[in-house]
Order: C-alpha cells, then structure tokens, then sequence
C-alpha cells in the first residue's frame, strides 16, 4: 500500500513537472520571437501625425534588420529614449552617420535653421508632426546601439490591418 | 526508421536546450569574456599587448538591473558602444544622471545629463571611455559585472570601489 501511494505520490510530481516545464519553454519561444524577429509595439500620442494618428494603435516591428545594421532613412523605428532608458519611443529615421541634418529649431516660432554633421555610431529621428515631437532636435543624434526594431504591419484598428512599410 | 526518430529526438532536445540558454542569457545571466586591459587591475590584470590571450578574466553579467536601470557608483556596466553599435565594452560607473562631475585634465565642470552616465576604465592609461566620448545613454547598458568566474585562481566578487588611484590622476 505505502509503496503505491508513493507511485502515485511521485507520478504527481511527474506530472507538475512537465507541465511547469511546458509552461517555460511557451516563455522561452515567445521571448526568443519577440528578441529576435517579430515583436509588438502599441503607439499612442501626436508625435508622427499624419502617418500614425492619434487613437492608440498595435503595430508589429520586425528586429532583424535592426540587429544587423539594415534600417536606412525613412523606416519608423522604436528605439530606447536616450532621455529615460525605460521608455521606448517610435520615430523616424532622418540621417545615418556622416549625414549632414538641416532642421528648422524652433518650428512655429521663428525660421531659424540648424546644420550639422550626425557623428559616428549614431542616427538622427525625428517625429513627423515636427510641431509636437520630442526627437533629435532635442536630445541631440541617439547611438545607433539604442534602436529595438523597426515598425513594418500595422494590426490594429483592424480596418488598417496591412503592411505599414515607409508611410 | 529508427535513426529519423532518433535524429527528431535529438534535435528537438537541442533546439529546446538552445531556447532556454537564450532566454536565461538574455533576460537573466550570462557569461563574456574581458579583452583588453582598459580594466585591469579588477579585470586581466597581466595583459600583455597581443590580443587573444589565453588568461582572458570571463566575467558573470547579471540583467536584473535592467529592470529599473537602477545604477550606483562604482559598478561595473557591459554596454554598447555609442560609436559602434556591434561592439560592447566593460567600464566602471564614475557618475549618474544629475550629477556635476568635475573632469581632472581640464578642470571643466560638467552635468551629467537626464538619462546618461559617465563611465571609466580602472586604468587610466588605457581606456577608451567618456574621458574621450563623454556621457554614455543608460539604455545602452546590457548588465551589471558581478562576479569573475573564470580562470580558476581568480573567482571571486567583483567589488564596488575602483581599486586604488595612482596618485599621478
């Protein structure tokens, strides 16, 4: 009798143990997925009117070619703020390194513009609404190592469900 | 038949082992080795200048700070380099966010900005770090150095005081 309570006892434990095991290797494929190739990023905010609006919206962003150095101008790109490391920002890509930027500093206000060369390692994003964005022209051009992914589907609101591919 | 299912099993046992060193590397603990002499004494402490050399200090990178991007002074930080996006270096944090820094070679004061932090080698002769690129973003930062754990003689805690100055600094 003792020795069959123990069987079942142990089967019990068998059991749990598969099942916990499942449970980690769900969290390991979704976390390898979302590291490596296709992750979600919900938006919300004025900063890229027109191409994104207003209402809080569910993209999906793609990190290959982030990782292997292929965004190029004009892709919208999630990237740590260089501002708060625990907030991510979308933006658009407007120069890689050697580039010459020419941007107006203060729009709305007066005409004035800035040139400059952006450095090495780094990029230049800017929102598209120029007059309500916080970007490059005002945290200066960000290391290139803070960009996450690049934003290429669009999923929600679903009447907008396609491909998100330089808008 | 017996070696397809065989060759599935192994496979599916290799790619699930494989997902999980990933994903404990990435979000948890790691290990990576140290080149370079820009932290000796704490790190290779007898480089000498040919480069892959066989006493390279492995050191254990923790993430758990990455969850609060919570820094003190004196830790020792994995990050990316600014100026190139696919290399990453090792240096000791010397200043956070807000603080005034007094720079000692040109004796210019200066506030480390929201967000950034100003990292340095131990040392000072040989050390690519903010003395030369300035501030470096938080979010570049991949982890903390918490212990060295290979070679064998000099496994141990890796403390949060720079070792001693030369006082020629």
């Amino acid at each position: 009798m003792g020795s069959r309570n123990l069987g079942l006892f142990g089967s019990f434990i068998k059991e749990g143990w598969e099942k916990a095991f499942f449970v980690a290797k769900f969290f390991c494929v979704l976390h390898v997925t979302g590291t490596y190739l296709v992750n979600p990023v919900q938006t919300y905010g004025p900063s890229m009117l027109p191409a994104i609006d207003l209402t809080p919206s569910v993209f999906l962003s793609e990190r290959i070619s982030a990782r292997s150095g292929k965004v190029t101008r004009g892709d919208i790109v999630v990237l740590r703020s260089p501002q708060n490391p625990r907030k991510f920002i979308s933006k658009r890509l407007v120069g890689m390194e050697g580039d010459t930027i020419t941007y107006l500093s203060s729009p709305g206000n007066s005409d004035k513009h800035e040139t400059l060369v952006v450095p090495k390692g780094h990029i230049w994003v800017q929102g598209d609404n120029i007059y309500n964005s916080t970007d490059s022209r005002n945290f200066g051009p960000v290391p290139y190592g803070l960009v996450q992914s690049r934003i290429f589907w669009r999923v929600s609101p679903l009447k907008d469900f396609g491909p998100f591919w330089k808008k | 038949m017996g070696t397809t299912s065989f060759l599935w099993n192994f496979s599916k046992k290799f790619v699930t082992f494989g997902l999980i060193t990933v994903t404990i590397s990435d979000r948890y603990v790691t290990v990576v080795p140290v080149r370079g002499g820009s932290m000796s004494p704490t790190f290779n402490p007898k480089t000498t200048s040919s480069i892959g050399n066989i006493s390279d200090d492995y050191v254990l990178v923790e993430k758990f700070c990455l969850n609060k991007y919570k820094f003190s002074h004196g830790d020792v930080v994995v990050f990316r380099s600014p100026l190139n996006h696919k290399e990453t270096h090792i240096k000791r944090i010397v200043a956070l966010p807000g603080e005034w820094l007094g720079t000692r070679h040109n004796h210019d004061v200066l506030k480390i900005p929201e967000g950034h932090c100003w990292v340095e080698g131990d040392n000072a002769a040989s050390s690519m770090d903010s003395k030369s690129i300035g501030p470096v973003v938080l979010g570049l930062i991949k982890g903390r150095v918490t212990h060295v754990v290979w070679p064998p003689h000099r496994i141990g805690a890796v403390k949060s005081t720079p070792p001693e100055r030369l006082s020629s600094l």
